[in-house]
């Protein structure tokens, strides 16, 4: 393969699995920003929405309702956690809610295992998908449904946040709680709608990249995190450095994977996080507050 | 309209409120002075549901409100301007004031456009920025924003703490008319809190001075313009506190 395609290969791939972390990141930054928890769940909830899609497809449910009832089903999970998890733990300390967060995301995974056990699990591609020739790059239209879905998504979280009147409320609750109080506004239901949305936004992941790499009970762990290291590039409260962080790992890792080995993958987006926080710790985009992530 | 009674409020093991006791009646301008750390943002508080008092009794409209949350009371028609103004200020001026409105949007988005209007006719400079982010506003607008987001939730009894705070003169004398324009065509109820006693007692009906967590003296307040000790406290007099 001629350098150009091989590099615009490892693009195509990069932006696939860089939309797949920029959902689960968003849902990080908008959890963090809320309620100040970081959700280590949220990966999780990716797997959980790719089990339930390849659970309603087998039942000969059409794909296009079994991915609605799979998304609506982890936005209620997401709902059930906040209620049952963190609403009683508000109070608490960040490191007791983030060890909840972590609890709670290993008895999901061991779900996970009673349900389906551990042998890896695939959903069919969204339509056909025979490969498209890009000056000599392979793209397969499953990679396009993952980039349009996430962009679309994205768009609709912007929508949401900036738009609606209840996106504002929560958006006030993330400037001035105490303020947002004032105005009758109840923080405790922003969280509520904040963790349910995050959620809703992991399943909608792993749904997408299901199709192209398979489902299994571990694959929340390994996207939880590399979602939060894109979270951390954007200082945990910027989601659109969030999505660019996103995107730099999915491309990173593509090229590492591509130019070099498979087995550098992960320990390359670890050392980012790890360069990141030793230099920048608000984050690549952060303006400079004194806070720390 | 408001009965406050022997109220005891602590923040932590501090007890900051003593025994606070007043009653507000119907389109009065009450203002609360005196020195920082009186106990005047708590009593504020205390009134609007950030503070649980942990003794004495809030009547209001003959309901008591002492036990209920902010969002309750917001609901009944009280609204705290706080302190700071605290404005939203990654939101634009018309968000800010529509958010003022949260607790009856759902019923009443026909006259959300209303009420905005009439927000707009008395701070007319807030319609010329109303996509701008409050953040980049100026003190003094920031002032008109955050009463205007309190008059969007059609508040009955107005509890302002210190809007004078940090702006020029000229700007605290607009504020202070709009408060008197407030009672005059609304009906408004206010509770001002000021440490701009001067500024206070001119638009107050009644007024008390507060220290330590106890109200030393209540009365009209152009007799507690005349009275001594206010006078030598707070309007360029020579003592420094009043004894309570």
């Amino acid at each position: 393969m001629e350098l150009t395609s091989q590099f615009i290969q490892l693009i195509f791939s990069g932006l696939t699995i860089g939309s797949i972390y920029a959902l689960v990141a968003i849902g990080f930054v908008i959890t963090y920003n809320i309620t100040g928890v970081l959700n280590f769940a949220q990966g999780d909830f990716a797997m959980l929405g790719a089990m339930l899609a390849i659970t309603f497809v087998s039942m000969d449910i059409p794909m296009g309702l079994g991915i609605i009832l799979s998304i609506g089903i982890v936005v209620l999970v997401g709902g059930i956690f906040e209620r049952t998890a963190i609403y009683p733990a508000r109070n608490a300390s960040l490191p007791t809610l983030i060890i909840i967060t972590l609890g709670v995301a290993i008895a999901i995974r061991g779900l996970a295992i009673l349900i389906w056990g551990t042998q890896p699990r695939s959903l069919p591609p969204f339509t056909e998908n025979n490969p498209i020739n890009v000056l000599n790059a392979v793209l397969l239209p499953q990679s396009i449904w993952a980039v349009g879905i996430s962009v679309v998504s994205l768009i609709a979280m912007h929508y949401f946040f900036n738009k609606t009147f209840i996106g504002k409320a929560v958006t006030a609750c993330v400037v001035n709680r105490s303020a947002a109080r004032l105005m009758g506004i109840k923080p405790e239901w922003m969280s509520f709608i904040s963790i349910a949305v995050s959620a809703g936004l992991g399943a909608i992941a792993g749904i997408i990249i299901a199709p192209i790499s398979g489902a299994t009970y571990e694959m929340g762990l390994m996207i939880g995190m590399k979602a939060f290291v894109a979270a951390v590039i954007g200082g945990l409260t910027n989601a659109p450095a969030a999505i660019i962080g996103a995107f730099m790992i999915g491309i990173l890792e593509s090229f590492t994977e591509g130019l070099w080995t498979s087995g550098y993958k992960d320990a390359i987006s670890f050392a980012l996080l790890l360069l990141v926080l030793f230099f920048m710790p608000n984050g690549l985009f952060a303006k400079a507050t004194g806070k720390r992530v | 309209m408001l009965q406050v009674k022997d109220v005891h409020t602590y923040h932590g093991f501090l007890h900051v409120l003593k025994g606070i006791s007043f009653e507000l009646n119907k389109g009065e301008i009450f203002a609360i002075v005196g020195s920082n750390g009186a106990g005047k943002s708590t009593l504020l508080g205390t009134i609007a549901g950030i503070y649980q008092q942990r003794e004495g009794s809030i009547t209001y409209e003959g309901e008591d409100i002492g036990k209920q949350k902010v969002e309750a009371i917001v609901k009944k028609g009280i609204c705290l301007v706080p302190e700071r103004r605290q404005i939203f200020d990654a939101l634009s001026v018309k968000d800010n004031m529509m958010l003022g409105a949260y607790h009856r949007y759902r019923h009443s988005k026909r006259t959300l456009q209303k009420d905005i209007d009439r927000c707009y006719e008395l701070f007319p400079k807030l319609k010329t920025m109303e996509d701008r982010p409050g953040g980049l506003l100026s003190g003094g607008e920031q002032q008109m924003l955050a009463i205007a987001r309190g008059l969007m939730s059609n508040p009955k009894l107005m509890m302002l703490d210190e809007p004078s705070l940090g702006l020029a003169p000229l700007i605290v004398k607009d504020i202070m008319n709009i408060l008197d324009q407030l009672r005059e065509e609304f009906g408004t109820t206010i509770i001002l809190v000021e440490q701009n006693v001067k500024a206070a007692l001119k638009v107050a009906d009644r007024a008390c001075v507060m220290e330590r967590g106890e109200i030393a003296i209540e009365g009209e307040s152009k007799a507690l313009m005349k009275d001594p000790r206010v006078r030598d406290a707070y309007l360029g007099g020579k003592s420094q506190s009043i004894p309570v």
